[in-house]
């Protein structure tokens, strides 16, 4: 069988060889005790229509978990589901545990407000926010939430570099957020997201109106990233999610068909549908 | 008719008729700026801006305490339509999806159609009647209800243009709801917003039906809100009927005047907004 991982593109940057163990562990059947975030017995709902329907799989600590499937089989309604955006859209209700360093964020009492400040979230299109400079942008998050940085420009600079954004706009941080490129927008909202210091980063088809090399950058960026921070990356594309991603998760029709590890999903998948998903056969 | 010629002709005559019905559209504006520029001009003096009205059959005199007065009660009617407007606009926009806010959405259409006489005869019960006098509140009163479903209306459809990934960029960011539509659903939709609200500034100051029977008129220097005061309006009303000729050509003069005050207050405003906005 020739997988998708091996025909793509040579990887820029290859995600971190994983510890032998952790390797081991997975090879028997376990997954590695170290998860930041578990979704249990997850179902979504928009309405009458079951959107993800019981998914549990861990997402774990500062390794790039993806999630791949065809169009409609719930990976964006998954990835909203971990940071409590699902319940934004009028008529969604979710039922089962998403439990996020063993605590369940669907609890009573949990504020979805504090959730998402853990949780931060790239989304499909770049929505820098129009009325703001790109300075104000990447402030956006502390300053709505009524702190006032002492460092604001320390911050600043540091967030556009960790979004490997400061070299383009160092020098015209007071223009408006929509005055940059698509790609440049796309690195300003990761700036945003990151300048609040989120534990867990989601990104949701991060790529899809980029150009390719705009998405090379941010495939950079993941890597970077993926050292210190727990990411989720939901993907059409399979060679981005090989390039990417220490685990990935494939979803159809709202269930999960098979977590693996990605080279292990990508060469040798244990399920029949993966296989044919992955080789082009069907989605 | 399918052939090229045939659909050229159709697009020249189709073209043809927008033109001449923009042009139909455009002839009562333009024929009422020039007849108040040219009527208005030749009245218009130092004196009307700085001195009060005459008596009767005394010649000159001006309207600077009618001035003064429209400026007063549009500030009245805007210190109550404004923020009840737009908070009513953020309801129906943010919130709005119930029977309740299509009952209110109705109510406000509704309202705007109301003949502003029946504003000022509703006024009139409300404040003038329990007052027993006439007041520049009850005029206020009376035009900031002509203001608000303008308000609420303009302010609902354009929050409602504001796309929600800007409200999910907030939301995901932590921001509290309350926050991202005060810091990014408001401040996005402003420009838009504050054309609204000039219109319905322009429209309550230009109005004279509400405020016959509730601020009335005074003749007098008046900064007082519970005592009559007077109006652009009603000044022009009161000495366009008179059979005198000075007053005519100061009426004629008032008009201008109120045109170009509000013309004034709209560039104003988007100037303000634009600078705002910043570059789009």
């Amino acid at each position: 069988m020739i997988s998708l991982a091996e025909t793509g593109p040579k990887p820029a940057a290859a995600p971190a060889a994983l510890p032998r163990h952790e390797r081991q562990m997975i090879a028997n059947g376990r997954t590695a005790d170290e998860h930041k975030m578990l979704a249990e017995n997850l179902h979504a709902w928009f309405g009458n229509t079951e959107a993800l329907k019981g998914i549990s799989f861990p997402i774990l600590r500062n390794r790039v978990t993806a999630i791949i499937g065809p169009s409609g089989c719930g990976k964006s309604t998954l990835i909203r589901c971990y940071n409590r955006m699902h319940e934004v859209v009028a008529n969604a209700r979710i039922e089962g545990r998403v439990l996020l360093d063993g605590v369940d964020i669907y609890a009573r009492g949990i504020d979805p407000v504090l959730v998402r400040r853990r949780v931060g979230m790239v989304f499909q299109k770049p929505n820098p926010f129009p009325t703001m400079s790109i300075r104000d942008n990447v402030l956006a998050g502390l300053r709505l939430n009524g702190v006032r940085p002492r460092y604001a420009d320390e911050l600043v600079e540091k967030a556009l570099q960790q979004a490997a954004l400061w070299e383009e706009v160092k020098d015209v941080l007071d223009r408006s957020g929509c005055s940059l490129s698509g790609g440049q927008q796309q690195r300003l909202c990761i700036a945003r997201a990151l300048a609040l210091e989120p534990e867990v980063l989601l990104m949701d088809e991060p790529c899809s109106a980029l150009d390719p090399i705009a998405t090379a950058k941010v495939e950079e960026l993941i890597h970077e990233l993926g050292e210190r921070y727990t990411i989720v990356i939901v993907t059409h594309n399979m060679q981005q999610a090989a390039r990417v991603s220490h685990y990935t998760a494939f979803l159809y029709l709202g269930e999960l068909v098979e977590y693996n590890l990605t080279d292990t999903l990508f060469t040798k998948p244990n399920n029949q549908r993966t296989e044919e998903y992955i080789t082009g056969r069907f989605g | 008719m399918n052939s090229y010629l045939g659909r050229k002709t159709i697009d020249i005559v189709a073209r043809s008729a927008c033109l001449a019905a923009l042009l139909v559209a455009i002839v009562p504006l333009a024929g009422v700026l020039f007849y108040l520029g040219a009527k208005g001009i030749s009245g218009l003096s130092w004196g009307l801006f700085t001195e009060l009205p005459k008596p009767v059959g005394e010649p000159g005199g001006g309207f600077a305490n009618a001035i003064v007065g429209t400026v007063i009660l549009v500030a009245i009617a805007c210190s109550v339509s404004l923020p009840v407007g737009v908070f009513a606009g953020v309801y129906l926009a943010e919130f709005g999806g119930n029977r309740f806010a299509k009952a209110v959405r109705f109510s406000a259409d509704v309202l705007s159609g109301v003949p502003s006489i029946a504003v000022g005869v509703f006024a009139y019960t409300i404040f003038v009647l329990s007052m027993r006098r006439f007041s520049a509140l009850a005029g206020g009163f009376a035009l900031s209800i002509i203001m608000l479903p303008t308000i609420t209306r303009t302010t609902e459809e354009l929050i409602k243009l504001v796309p929600d990934s800007l409200r999910e960029a907030g939301l995901a960011l932590g921001i509290p709801k309350w926050r991202v539509i005060i810091s990014v659903v408001l401040r996005t939709g402003a420009p838009g917003i504050t054309t609204g609200i000039m219109l319905a500034v322009a429209r309550a100051a230009g109005e004279t039906a509400p405020l016959l029977f509730t601020a009335l008129n005074n003749r007098y220097w008046s900064l007082d809100p519970i005592k009559p005061i007077a109006s652009l309006p009603v000044q022009i009303y009161t000495y366009a009927i008179s059979p005198f000729d000075d007053w005519h050509r100061q009426a004629w003069a008032a008009a201008l005047v109120l045109v170009a005050m509000v013309l004034v207050l709209n560039i104003l405003a988007r100037l303000i907004t634009y600078q705002r906005g910043g570059e789009r």
